[in-house]
């Protein structure tokens, strides 16, 4: 997995504000239902789980399943207090991680 | 013993019948069963109030392999009381679970989008677990034309 994510957030924000964040990951997520043309069934692969850390403190996390379609897309919302960082963390099945930042500036 | 009227006697084979219309469909009803499973584990067996959760699900969705979904939980989301994670299983898929969210006072909103995929038509039902041990459910039916499991 050595995907970019895309996210678009906000730089900037009010204190209190509560921001919407979208992700995008490129992924196959290979469900593990297909079959190749051979009639054997293509092992499944997919991102597993989705974290979203602002400050170090968790904000949001997903448990994904096969059912979630490829270039998994996660939309959530964030309170945001102060200046700072969100770290976003995405896990592949085969315990690859993928990570990215952005920062914001809350006044 | 009282002998079989043959209006009861029809009765009963035409129930027969039924039955086995039912058995052929087990495989949706299996995947009902296995989604019902899943809730009551997430629960604990405790009954989910069927309030505050909305879903936005296309009535129809043209292609199973890449459904929109988003929900959101109208219910506070404050240091003493808020939506700590919401399940979210697909009764008619092969495995019914979709994804579970986690959700803090600092996520501001319980709420969330994704795009899922989906076998046949079904419902999609979510339930929300608050941190005082309470649940709130929602459900919405998706009719699919085209499945979305590689088949």
């Amino acid at each position: 997995m050595a995907e970019k994510p895309r996210l678009k957030l906000p730089k900037e924000a009010k204190k209190g504000d509560v921001i919407e964040i979208k992700t995008l990951m490129p992924h196959i997520m290979e469900s593990g239902q297909r079959k190749d043309k051979d009639g054997k069934v293509i092992p499944r692969k997919i991102i597993n789980k989705f974290v979203a850390t602002f400050n170090g403190k968790p904000v949001f996390s997903a448990d994904l399943d096969p059912a979630i379609a490829a270039n998994p897309y996660l939309q959530f919302s964030a309170k945001v207090e102060e200046s700072g960082t969100f770290k976003f963390t995405w896990t592949d099945d085969d315990g690859s991680v993928i990570t990215a930042e952005e920062k914001i500036t809350v006044a | 013993m009282r002998v079989l009227t043959r209006r009861a006697a029809l009765a009963l084979g035409a129930g027969g019948a039924a039955l086995t219309v039912v058995g052929w469909n087990s495989g949706a009803s299996a995947a009902a069963k296995d989604a019902a499973d899943q809730i009551a584990k997430f629960t604990g067996g405790k009954e989910a109030t069927k309030a505050k959760v909305s879903i936005e699900l296309p009535e129809i969705a043209e292609n199973g392999n890449t459904v929109p979904l988003s929900f959101a939980v109208d219910a506070p989301m404050t240091a003493d009381n808020y939506v700590s994670d919401v399940l979210v299983v697909a009764d008619g898929n092969p495995n019914p679970g979709v994804a579970t969210f986690h959700f803090t006072p600092l996520s501001g909103r319980a709420e969330a989008a994704t795009r899922i995929r989906l076998a046949t038509t079904q419902n999609i039902i979510v339930v929300a677990k608050t941190s005082k041990g309470e649940f709130l459910t929602g459900q919405k039916l998706v009719k699919v034309t085209i499945g979305g499991c590689g088949g």
